[in-house]
């Protein structure tokens, strides 16, 4: 822990890129997503900047990003523009980045985060646009290696206003946006991928103080573990900083994952004058009612709706709604199933977080490529309820159901694996097994954990059918 | 036998048509003559003789193989023409004027150019320009500047020189320029030719090397408003690669015309006329206004009070933009590439060192109007008079049907005159501007001649996407005047 970090409130900020899953590129026809692809083959003249091409909007972008807008609460402007950005680097083959500056798709906004201990942060948005990515430079020894094919991939950028309050809160911020960019389907939010890239901007104050002090900012940051350490880190070094009687300057620091270290990039410059004035190739992008409302029409419930909407409708605990309300598909195949079943949810989920995901895992199927649909997860669980099956037979069950994909009644039925719940059968198998084992009922007398073992024996012996709650109740009669 | 380099658009179309002589004949004699008068006047930074000779010979199979009963028979079948160097043509250098792109071979084709390629036409070469199209007299071409036809001490005009001299001395029947402040319509003006410079989204700009996006157009200069209208005709209409092009219709530029202009109003800007201007000028235009009236328009002094502003609002937007549409011109991927210690010393030295100084001095005013701190001032302030412009014209086009005025305060200036003086270059764009701040067409052609025996323009401009009634205009003005018959004796 570091010395007086109880004197200081930190403040953090997020920058986020977020690459959409179009089929194809912001302002030409070239496929969009290169991650399998060799360098500079997914290019055309538009992309990558040869001279008298014009850039074409992608409608499906602006759809992306009003998706995402609605979902940040945010308003959505009836006009919104384009702007260039205007800068040298080899990687940006126009000169100038095609973005929106001033009037965007979305505006203002904010999405509340849940916290571990059970509160909510609410963080604002500052700013939410679409714009084109660039090209990717490597230097490798004295040269320098340019790929094409990231640029004019779609990206919302998305800045938060300073309302994280620990390197935990920001990687929670990234969490959530990463759940929700996918349940809306606007991007893979694959973090490996570089789908999801943050910066965050650090600064910390007196606790109680009301004005922020210089930041820092950290780039490159890729993963979640990177997020929370490297701002840990640099919260660290702020207040070892401040507590050394030294004052924090504006840097640009770099967060190499591998090293797990920050780098100092840079030091303040005066800022970058980005000369931003309105592309004048595009048209302003008209948002009118009908648009909106068409790309509105199949707008989802959002996961943490549906989470708060578990715990309070279905009485599940926080652990299980967090679970179920990950990701989209499955959140829907678990209701699906709790809808069929109509017992208690809480079943449902067990079966779902347990060996559905464990088969999604296994064999690397959606949820809705199952052959053990919602309906039949659903009439194992009745099965059960009746106590035609008992707990093991109903895994036997299952793993049949997803080979064959026949429904689990007709299963127990063909393979005959009904229980032995015939209270006289079972009888008989427990009074067989305690008499052949005269020691361990000696034993059990002081070890009453035995029962276990017995129970263990009359499965054996009824090949799995017996309903073991039955067997208990006479082995326990007959060992006294 | 007839020198057919002297016939119309229609003639020669027509004289292919009737098997009088072939593409090739037509291509063969457009490249003899390019190669006598080309030691003096210019006009082509390329000429593609191979090229064009295959394209003509391919255009006769074709137009046999349809007399054989093939059923598809392309409009510009077989009609050589030129193509000014800021616009693509797959296989062809592109320079632009500039050294940054020498060596570049444009890998794709302009939509425009494509579009007249699909109408059969046979691109003889690309013409000389001012560097990115920065100029009123080819004097900025880092190739060497476009002599005039008239009189080669004189400059062709500007940007689209190249095309204007090659068309004035019948090298070519017709030739495509671009007009981003009047650099169709001024070269037009300084060789006696006529050119149209269309709407603000009548032809897609795809495959224009842009200069000042909001303002650049695709336009053809050509003997007569009819020759333009003939080629004009299969560039227009809207292109899904330039958001920007109209998805208006395009009506016909050839129907049958009027016997006169009875019923047309014309209006004539009091802005137009101004002090200073050459008097054989205004003598002209007038004369030609007069004669349209005599053909039964009506004619009506108008106001355009902002024309005034038309130069400072010009030379705050187009060089904006230019700061930024040349910045790919950064010697990473295409064109020479200078060594340097470090990656911005490459930039320095390569721009430095490539770019010609009317470029440079643009993309430095263009780069401070958009600064920080700047752009209200400048950049912002221009965007408003600009709207305030185009109200002007609204409101003009309320009460006239055209605008009729000079295209230039002088006929061809003489080479150096405005080369050490910047500004009085900007000061001779003053009319043909104002047409692309507002985005409406103009189209110019000859009216009379100076003293020296120079030619004089006059422009006329229509509501935006009325081309149609320039064209008309013009033809019944010319079907009954013979200033566009005239030809230099240079080419004669």
């Amino acid at each position: 822990m570091t010395e007086g970090i109880e004197k200081y409130e930190v403040i953090i900020g997020l920058e986020t890129h977020i690459q959409l899953n179009t089929n194809t590129k912001i302002f030409c026809s070239c496929k969009a997503d290169s991650w399998d692809d060799e360098p500079n083959t997914n290019i055309c003249p538009v992309c990558s900047g040869l001279p008298g091409v014009l850039p074409v909007l992608n409608q499906a972008v602006v759809e992306k990003a009003v998706l995402l807008s609605h979902a940040m609460d945010a308003d959505i402007p009836p006009v919104s523009f384009f702007d260039r950005k205007n800068y040298f680097y080899p990687d940006l083959p126009k000169g100038y980045q095609i973005t929106q500056y001033d009037l965007s798709v979305g505006k203002g906004g904010g999405i509340d985060i849940p916290l571990e201990d059970g509160r909510v942060r609410h963080v604002r948005i500052h700013k939410l646009h679409v714009e084109e990515d660039a090209g990717k430079t490597r230097n490798e020894r004295n040269r320098r290696l340019i790929d094409f094919n990231r640029c004019g991939v779609p990206l919302i950028e998305m800045v938060t206003e300073p309302d994280l309050r620990s390197p935990e809160e920001a990687a929670q911020y990234v969490i959530r946006l990463r759940q929700l960019v996918r349940w809306l389907g606007i991007s893979e939010g694959d973090m490996e991928k570089g789908h999801l890239r943050a910066d965050a901007n650090v600064s910390i104050r007196p606790v109680g103080a009301d004005y922020l002090n210089p930041k820092t900012e950290i780039k490159n940051l890729n993963t979640i573990d990177g997020l929370r350490t490297a701002v840990k880190a640099e919260v660290e070094r702020q207040i070892a900083e401040m507590e050394a009687g030294g004052k924090i300057e504006q840097w640009t620091l770099s967060w190499d994952e591998q090293k797990g270290e920050l780098k100092k990039m840079r030091s303040k410059e005066t800022e970058a004058d980005y000369r931003y004035f309105r592309e004048p190739d595009l048209l302003p992008v008209v948002m009118d009612d009908v648009w909106r409302e068409s790309i509105l029409l199949d707008y989802p419930e959002l996961p943490l709706e549906r989470r708060a909407r578990f715990m309070e409708t279905y009485q599940l605990p926080v652990y299980d709604a967090d679970v179920l309300t990950a990701e989209r598909p499955l959140s829907d195949y678990f209701e699906a199933a709790v809808k069929a079943y109509g017992g208690e949810p809480k079943k449902i989920s067990n079966w779902v977080m347990n060996d559905v995901m464990r088969m999604l895992n296994e064999q690397s199927l959606q949820p809705g490529e199952l052959k053990l649909t919602p309906a039949y997860l659903a009439e194992i669980q009745s099965l059960l309820d009746a106590r035609t099956i008992n707990g093991t037979t109903a895994k036997k069950v299952m793993e049949l159901v997803m080979e064959r994909g026949q429904s689990p009644r007709r299963i127990v039925e063909a393979e005959g694996l009904g229980a032995v719940s015939d209270e006289g059968a079972i009888r008989a198998i427990c009074e067989r097994v305690v008499a052949a084992n005269p020691a361990e009922v000696e034993n059990y007398k002081n070890k009453p954990t035995l029962m276990g073992w017995f129970v263990g024996q009359v499965m054996r012996e009824s090949r799995g059918k017996a309903d073991a709650k039955t067997a208990q109740e006479i082995l326990t009669q007959l060992l006294g | 036998m007839r020198d057919l380099c002297l016939l119309s658009v229609g003639e020669m179309l027509g004289g292919m048509a009737a098997g009088e002589f072939t593409s090739q004949d037509l291509t063969q004699a457009c490249l003899a003559r390019m190669a006598a008068l080309e030691p003096q006047i210019h006009a082509f930074l390329f000429i593609d003789a191979d090229g064009a000779v295959n394209a003509a010979r391919a255009a006769d199979a074709r137009r046999a193989a349809w007399r054989m009963g093939d059923d598809s028979l392309p409009p510009l079948l077989g009609l050589p023409i030129a193509v000014k160097d800021v616009l693509m043509v797959q296989g062809m250098p592109c320079t632009c004027g500039s050294k940054i792109l020498e060596g570049f071979i444009a890998p794709y084709t302009a939509t425009p150019v494509q579009r007249l390629l699909d109408a059969g036409v046979v691109i003889v070469g690309k013409t000389n320009t001012d560097e990115f199209a920065m100029g009123s007299s080819t004097e900025n071409s880092a190739y060497g500047p476009t002599r005039n036809p008239w009189n080669t001490a004189h400059v062709p005009g500007g940007s689209s020189g190249g095309s204007a001299a090659a068309v004035a001395a019948r090298m070519v029947p017709a030739a495509l320029g671009t007009d981003t402040g009047g650099s169709v319509r001024q070269p037009a003006s300084f060789c006696g030719v006529s050119g149209i410079k269309p709407s603000y989204g009548r032809v897609s700009r795809y495959g224009l090397v842009a200069y000042g996006s909001s303002l650049d157009s695709v336009g053809v200069l050509a003997r007569s408003a009819e020759d333009a209208a003939l080629v004009f005709q299969h560039m227009a209409g809207q292109d899904a690669m330039d958001a920007t092009s109209s998805d208006l219709q395009v009506p016909s530029y050839t129907a049958s015309l009027p016997q006169n202009l009875s019923g047309l109003r014309i209006g004539v800007p009091k802005e137009y006329f101004i002090d200073g201007m050459q008097p054989a000028v205004e003598q002209r235009v007038r004369e030609a206004i007069a004669q349209m009236e005599a053909l039964g328009a009506q004619v009506a002094e108008i106001s355009l009070p902002y024309t005034s502003y038309a130069v400072p609002v010009y030379y705050l937007i187009a060089p904006a933009e230019a700061s930024a549409n040349l910045a790919r011109f950064d010697g990473i991927r295409y064109g020479p590439r200078e060594t340097g210690e470090n990656l911005l010393d490459v930039y320095h030295h390569t721009r430095g060192g490539c770019f010609g100084s009317e470029v440079k001095r643009r993309i430095m005013l263009g780069t401070y109007a958009l600064s920080a701190g700047y752009y209200d001032a400048y950049y912002g302030q221009a965007q408003k008079v600009r709207t305030l412009m185009k109200r002007d014209y609204d409101k003009a086009f309320e009460i006239v049907d055209v605008i009729a005025a000079p295209v230039a305060p002088t006929t061809a200036l003489r080479f150096g005159q405005h080369t050490d003086d910047p500004l009085a270059m900007y000061l001779e764009d003053v009319f043909t501007l104002p047409a692309n701040l507002a985005g409406v067409p103009g189209l110019a052609f000859p009216v009379g001649f100076d003293t020296a025996g120079l030619p004089v323009g006059m422009q006329l401009m229509a509501k935006p996407f009325n081309e149609a009634l320039l064209f008309q205009t013009a033809r019944v003005f010319q079907a009954q005047t013979d200033w566009h018959r005239r030809m230099p004796e240079q080419g004669g």
